[in-house]
C-alpha cells in the first residue's frame, strides 16, 4: 500500500445512488466512502444488490438515465461526479481503464480487435491510425495475447472468453491509466482461465504500478489479489481494512459471516455456516443497521440507529456491538 | 456400499449434428461426450466436475434420458434405461429426479409453490388429499413454512426457489436426484444454506446424487466420490479425499490449483499451476490424449496412443501415460 499522506488516487465520499422504479425509488448506494491509493489494488466486495457495481458506475458517470447519484467523488483531488461530459470523456479510458464481467458483449461484433483497441489510442492521443494500430499489437503483446500480430485482425468472436477479456484489458491499459477498475473480470470465465487472467493482472499493477478496484463477489478472486478490501452490505460500507485483517481478524459480524458460509477447498470437514435471512430490498431505509435482523450480535439499539464506521486496529467497522468477541473470530478460523 | 449400483453407465456417447453451413458442406457431427462409464452406489453423492464445454451436463441429461445418448448403455436399479417406451419411461422417472441450476426459470411462475411441489405426484396418480399432506411434509423437509404452499415463486428469494426446486424433486421419493449446478446462481451465504440441506436430506433420507458442478470447494463439500471430465471424457475418478490430496491426472492437478482459496496467507505463498491458452473445441479433439495440448508432461506418445482409464488404487481410476503416481 502507498503511503496515507499522499493524495489520494480515488475518493468517494458520502456517494448516494438511487434508481427510479415503478411505483417508488431504490436507495441502492447510501453514503459510500472508500479510498484508493496509488498501485493499490482495492476490493470491493459484497452480495447481488449491494451497491459494489452501481457506485462504479456512478463514480464513471455510467449511470443509466434513471439513476441519480449525489455525493463526492475525486480522482486526484478533481471532482468527477458534477463535471462536464466532456471532461468525464477523457478520464474515462484516459486515466482510468475499465473492464467488464462479459467481454463479449462489451466489445464490437463486427469490428477487428485491433482497430477496437486502437481506436481507444486514438481517441486519447494524437496519433495516425498506423501508429495506433502497432500500439494496439504492442498492447496485445503485453498482455501475453498469443501470435499478436496476426490474431489482431481477428473478430471477438473468434476468440475464446480468456482472450476477448485479455483484449478487453489491453484496450482498458491503451492510454497508460492510473487506475483500472474491474467489475467481475473473471466471473464469466473457467477456472483454469481465471488464473491466467488474474496472474496477468497481478503482473500488470507490479510492472507498472497500477491500481486496481476490484469488483466482486468472489472471496477467493480477492485472497489472491487485493491489498484492502471493502466488504458492502445494502448500499454501505460495513468494514474496510487490509485483506489480512479481514479475513483472519473481521470485526463485523457480516465478514464474519460471509467467511464462515463459504465452502473451503483446503477445510473440507469444516460445517458450513450460513447467514440466514436475506439482504433487505432498498426500497425503503432500513430502520437501523441495515444487517441487524440477519445479525446473531444485535441488539436492541441496532433497530434503531444506522451505525458509522469507527476504526478497530487497522479496519473502520460500522457496527454498534463492537468489537466482534476476538475468541468467536479465531474459533470461526 | 452395496454390491450392485444403483445407476451403471456404461461408454455412453452422445453426438450432436452442427448446424452446416452450406449445402456443400458435409453434415459434422461433434461428440460432447465421448465413451464415459462410472457407476453410483445407491446414497452415494457422485459428482462430475469439469469446465464449460467438457459435456458434464450433456452426461447428466443423457443418464436420465431428458435426452437421447447416441449409444451407450444406462442402467438403473437393473432396467435398462435406453431401450424403455415413453410410458415406461415416464414410469421410472418417479425414482430419478432433477434439480436445476436456475430457480428463476425452472419453476412456473403461474403456479403457486403448492402446485408446483405437488404436480408430479398427480402425473403418477396421487389423490388431492394425499398431494396436500405430502406438500406439507416436503415443505417442512426443506424447511419452507407451511404458508408458502399458497404462494407463487416470484414472492420467494433465489435460495427458497431452489428450496421449492428441490422439495419439488423429493415428491416421489426418489433413489437419485441429479442436481445441475444447483447452488452456483447463488450468492455466498445463501449457497451455505442449499449446500447444508443437501447434505442433510443425502444423509437423512439416503438419496444418491449426480451431482454436477464447476465449483470444486462446493462439490469437496457434498460428494463421496468425484469425477473429473475433459473434452467429453472422464480423465479421473476417486474418493472425493483422495482425489483433492492426491490427485493423479495433471489437469485434475491444474484445476485444483487454480481453484482460489479465501485466504490471502495461503494464496500469496501457494505454488499455481497455470495451464496455457483454452481448452481444445471438440469438434476437433486432438489425438491421443486431449488434454496434451495443454499438458505440461506430455511426451510424443500421448499424441499417438490415446490413454485408457486404469485403476491405479482401489476405487481410483486414471487416464494418464505419465500419471502423478508412476
Amino acid at each position: 500500500m502507498s503511503q496515507p499522506s499522499t493524495t489520494p488516487l480515488l475518493e468517494i465520499r458520502d456517494l448516494h445512488v438511487r434508481f427510479a422504479v415503478r411505483g417508488g425509488q431504490v436507495h441502492a448506494v447510501r453514503g459510500l466512502d472508500l479510498t484508493v491509493h496509488r498501485g493499490e489494488v482495492a476490493a470491493v466486495v459484497g452480495e447481488s444488490g449491494s451497491g459494489k457495481s452501481a457506485s462504479m458506475l456512478a463514480a464513471l458517470g455510467l449511470l443509466e438515465v434513471n439513476a441519480a447519484a449525489a455525493g463526492s467523488v475525486r480522482l486526484d483531488g478533481v471532482e468527477l461526479l458534477r463535471a462536464a461530459p466532456s471532461v468525464l470523456r477523457g478520464v474515462r479510458g484516459g486515466r482510468i481503464g475499465m473492464i467488464f464481467q462479459d467481454p463479449m458483449t462489451s466489445l464490437n461484433p463486427v469490428l477487428e480487435i485491433r482497430r477496437q483497441i486502437a481506436e481507444a489510442v486514438i481517441t486519447h492521443q494524437h496519433v495516425s491510425p498506423r501508429q495506433a494500430e502497432a500500439k494496439a499489437v504492442e498492447l496485445l503483446e503485453m498482455v501475453s495475447f498469443p501470435d499478436a500480430e496476426r490474431r489482431s485482425r481477428s473478430y471477438p468472436h473468434e476468440l475464446s472468453g480468456g482472450m476477448r477479456q485479455r483484449v478487453m484489458i489491453a484496450m482498458a491499459l491503451a492510454n497508460d491509466p492510473d487506475i483500472l477498475i474491474a467489475d467481475e473480470p473473471t466471473t464469466a470465465l473457467d477456472v483454469t482461465v481465471q488464473a491466467q487472467i488474474l496472474d496477468l493482472l497481478r503482473s500488470l499493477r507490479q510492472s507498472r504500478d497500477l491500481a486496481i478496484v476490484l469488483i466482486t463477489h468472489d472471496l477467493g478472486v480477492v485472497a489472491g489479489l487485493a491489498d484492502t478490501v471493502h466488504v458492502m452490505y445494502a448500499g454501505r460500507i460495513a468494514e474496510s481494512g487490509p485483506v489480512v485483517d479481514i479475513f483472519h481478524r473481521p470485526q463485523h459480524p457480516y465478514t464474519a459471516g460471509l467467511l464462515a458460509s463459504l465452502p473451503r477447498l483446503d477445510r473440507p470437514d469444516t460445517e458450513l455456516t450460513p447467514i440466514g435471512g436475506v439482504p433487505p430490498r432498498l426500497y425503503e431505509e432500513p430502520a437501523g443497521c441495515s444487517f441487524a435482523p440477519r445479525c446473531l450480535y444485535a441488539v436492541e439499539s441496532c433497530t434503531q440507529m444506522e451505525p458509522i464506521l469507527q476504526r478497530v486496529n487497522e479496519s473502520l467497522v460500522a457496527c454498534s456491538v463492537l468489537p466482534l468477541a476476538t475468541s468467536t473470530t479465531e474459533a470461526a478460523r | 456400499m452395496i454390491s450392485e449400483p444403483l445407476v451403471q453407465v456404461r461408454d455412453l456417447v452422445k453426438e450432436f449434428d452442427l448446424r452446416r453451413t452450406s449445402w456443400r458442406t458435409e453434415r459434422a457431427t461433434v461428440q460432447a461426450v465421448s465413451g464415459v462409464s462410472f457407476d453410483i452406489s445407491a446414497g452415494e453423492a457422485f459428482s462430475i466436475v469439469g469446465e464449460s464445454g467438457c459435456g458434464k451436463t450433456t452426461t447428466a441429461w443423457c443418464v436420465l434420458r431428458l435426452i437421447e445418448p447416441s449409444s451407450g448403455s444406462v442402467r438403473f436399479d437393473g432396467t435398462e434405461l435406453t431401450e424403455l417406451s415413453s410410458a415406461e419411461l415416464r414410469d421410472a422417472r418417479r425414482r430419478f429426479q432433477m434439480v436445476f441450476q436456475d430457480p428463476y426459470t425452472s419453476l412456473n411462475p403461474r403456479m403457486t409453490v403448492g402446485e408446483i411441489i405437488g404436480e408430479p405426484m398427480l402425473v403418477h396418480g396421487a389423490t388431492r388429499d394425499e398431494q396436500r399432506d405430502r406438500v406439507a411434509e416436503l415443505l417442512e423437509q426443506v424447511q419452507l413454512g407451511a404458508d408458502a404452499s399458497d404462494r407463487y415463486p416470484h414472492q420467494f428469494s433465489g435460495g427458497q426457489r431452489q428450496r421449492v426446486g428441490i422439495a419439488r424433486a423429493l415428491a416421489l421419493s426418489p433413489d437419485l436426484i441429479a442436481l445441475d449446478e444447483p447452488v452456483s446462481a447463488l450468492d455466498v451465504s445463501i449457497q451455505a444454506e442449499i449446500v447444508r440441506l443437501l447434505q442433510r436430506l443425502r444423509d437423512e433420507l439416503g438419496l444418491a446424487y449426480l451431482f454436477i458442478a464447476h465449483d470444486l470447494s462446493v462439490v469437496r463439500h457434498l460428494s463421496h466420490r468425484v469425477a473429473v471430465m475433459y473434452l467429453g471424457k472422464i480423465v479421473e475418478v476417486a474418493r472425493a479425499a483422495e482425489l483433492y490430496t492426491r490427485p493423479a491426472h495433471p489437469y485434475t492437478k491444474a484445476l485444483l490449483s487454480a481453484a482460489p482459496i479465501p485466504d490471502p496467507l495461503i494464496e500469496r505463498d501457494r505454488v499455481r499451476i497455470v495451464l496455457e491458452g483454452d481448452p481444445p473445441t471438440p469438434t476437433n479433439p486432438p489425438s491421443g490424449c486431449r488434454f496434451r495440448t495443454r499438458c505440461w508432461r506430455a511426451e510424443e506418445i500421448c499424441a499417438e496412443v490415446e490413454p485408457p482409464l486404469v485403476d491405479i488404487a482401489e476405487g481410483h481410476r486414471v487416464a494418464c501415460h505419465f500419471n502423478l503416481w508412476s
